[in-house]
Formats: C-alpha cells, structure tokens, sequence
C-alpha cells in the first residue's frame, strides 16, 4: 500500500501529469487521424480518387 | 538492312521486390497494420492495468527514498522511451537515406511527436522526483541537461517537418539532422558514468544485471512494458495517419491540376 503519505502530492502530481499528458497524446493521435479521414471522403465524394480506385469501379 | 527480332538484345527481367519490401509498400502497410491495432490497444490497457495495480498497492516503500519509488514506474519509462523513440528515427533516417525506403521518412515524421511527449515527460516526473529526494527539481546536470537537449532536438524536427512543403525533400534533410541529433544518445546514457551527476548511475539496464529486488523490478517491467506496447500502437496509428494524409494531399493537388487546366 502506498506508504504514509510523506510525498503523497509529488506522486500525484506525478501521475496525474503522465495521465494527462499521455491521454491527450492518444486524444490528439485519434483526432488527427479522424480529420484525415474525413479529408479523403470530402474528396471522394467529390469524385476525386485513386486511377486503382476508379479502375475498380 | 533490316534488324531481325532475333538481334534484338534480351530484356533483362525486373528483379523481383523481396518479402520485406512488399510488407513496406505503403498500400500493403495499411493492409496490415490494421490487424495491429486492436491487439497493441489490448495488450496496453491490460499492462496499465496490472501496472498501476502494482505500482499503487503492491509495492514496497524503498528503504532511501520511501513512497518516492512510485514516481519511478513512470519516470523510468518515459526516459526508457525518449531515447528508445530517437533510436528508431534514427534507424529511420539510415532508411532514408541509405536504402530510400518508402516508409522510413513515415516512420521519422510519425514518431517525432510521440518521443517529444515521452522526453517531456521524462523530465517532469524526474522534477518531481528530484525535490524530495535531491532538494530541488532541476539541477544542470549531465543527465537532465542531456535529455533536456533531446527534447530541444525533438522540438526541431517536429519544426522541420511543417516548415517543408515537399515531404520528401523534407524527409532527406531531417534524416541527416536526425542522425547528427543521435550522438547525444549516447551521452545521456553515459552521462552518469563520465560525470560526476546528481542523478543516480543505471540501476536497470547494466552489464551486471538490474540492481534491485524483484518486488520493485516487477511493476517497473510490467510499467515500461505498458508503454512501450502504448508506443507501438500510436506509432502503427500515426503512420497510418501519415500515410493517408499523402494520399489526400497528392489528389487534392491532382484536383487542382485538372481544375486550373479545365
């Protein structure tokens, strides 16, 4: 168990940087991945694609 | 006088692109890193899971620093992957540069921002670790100096990166400064040895083996397993996301083409 609480608010303050930091990392990681995504279904929908694509078709 | 068929010299057969090669094309690369995702996101949560449990409430206080020794299993992955990231963007940029391999510079760009975090937050923890222990939150030390010059490092490549408009042009000049960035690794693994540091030499990857009880080793392992598995999986994600992102800047500009010929 965490121990008598001596440096309790440096492990906090510790572990809470990591979470935020590290969970905005993944946050950000996503939501650029989404905006990408996005961006190439704007163009396809504009009929813009791959020559793999279209010959697909 | 006629040239026969016959004359004609033999083409010589294209040579045949080897396994890796066909896994490194980017088209097959987002076949499948897909089937990667999942399981890196479920390995990861799985350690951070058994890792806290570890760090929170099955570890001992360490006989020095006390209840401290729980700001490590976050402080000593972070550092394990600020210079285990930078190890790669530079193998990336040998990539590059020596082999011209399409995924190399992918590889560079994608990783920069996530070795940025991991260094940053490498010195956070290491601050907040050092007040208690040490008396003060930084000291310009060899080691914190050194990983304070790698995030700088870090921080430039990500600058290069959006200050070119041509990725590969881009990608050959920051492969070089990447390279020329990697001999400070060296010099914040061996700052504790070669100066006298406040911060402590290698306890965890020495030629001797690690040199602490199993009880403290365990979350540590079990932690940096955590986070590495969380790298592996934004990386796999990033590059994916770099990928895709060429592909929608390459037919936004085919569309503008055929828009100002039209």
């Amino acid at each position: 168990m965490i121990g008598d609480g001596a440096h309790v608010e440096f492990i906090a303050w510790a572990y809470a940087g990591v979470a935020v930091l590290t969970l905005g990392l993944i946050g950000y990681v996503v939501w650029d991945l989404s905006r990408v995504k996005a961006r190439l279904a704007a163009l396809d929908k504009a009929g813009i694609r791959r020559r793999s694509e279209r010959d697909a078709q | 006088m006629s040239v026969t068929p016959d004359t004609k010299p033999a083409l010589k057969p294209l040579k045949q692109p080897n396994w890796f090669s066909r896994l490194a094309h980017p088209g097959q690369f987002l076949v499948w890193s897909r089937y990667l995702i999942w399981p890196l996101a479920i390995i990861s949560a799985v350690l951070f899971a058994v890792g806290l449990w570890f760090s929170f409430f099955n570890s001992p206080d360490d006989y020095q620093m006390g209840d401290m020794v729980r700001v490590m299993y976050v402080h000593v992955p972070n550092a394990w992957l600020s210079q285990f990231v930078y190890a790669l963007m530079a193998a990336s940029a040998l990539g590059t540069l020596v082999w011209r391999h399409p995924l190399a510079d992918v590889a560079n760009k994608a990783a920069a921002p996530l070795g940025a975090v991991f260094t940053a937050l490498a010195l956070y923890t290491g601050a907040l670790w050092g007040r208690p222990t040490w008396g003060t939150f930084w000291e310009w030390d060899g080691r914190m100096t050194s990983t304070l010059v790698l995030l700088l490092i870090y921080l430039g490549i990500i600058a290069l990166w959006r200050a070119f408009d041509d990725q590969l042009k881009a990608g050959r000049i920051i492969a070089i400064v990447t390279l020329v960035g990697a001999l400070n690794i060296p010099v914040i693994k061996f700052s504790v040895d070669w100066w006298n540091t406040l911060h402590q030499p290698a306890s965890v990857f020495t030629a001797s083996g690690p040199r602490m009880p199993m009880s403290l080793l365990t979350p540590l392992l079990i932690m940096t397993l955590a986070f590495t598995a969380l790298f592996g999986l934004l990386q796999v994600v990033r590059m994916r996301t770099e990928i895709l992102r060429r592909r929608a800047d390459s037919l936004s500009r085919q569309a503008a083409l055929q828009g100002g010929g039209a």
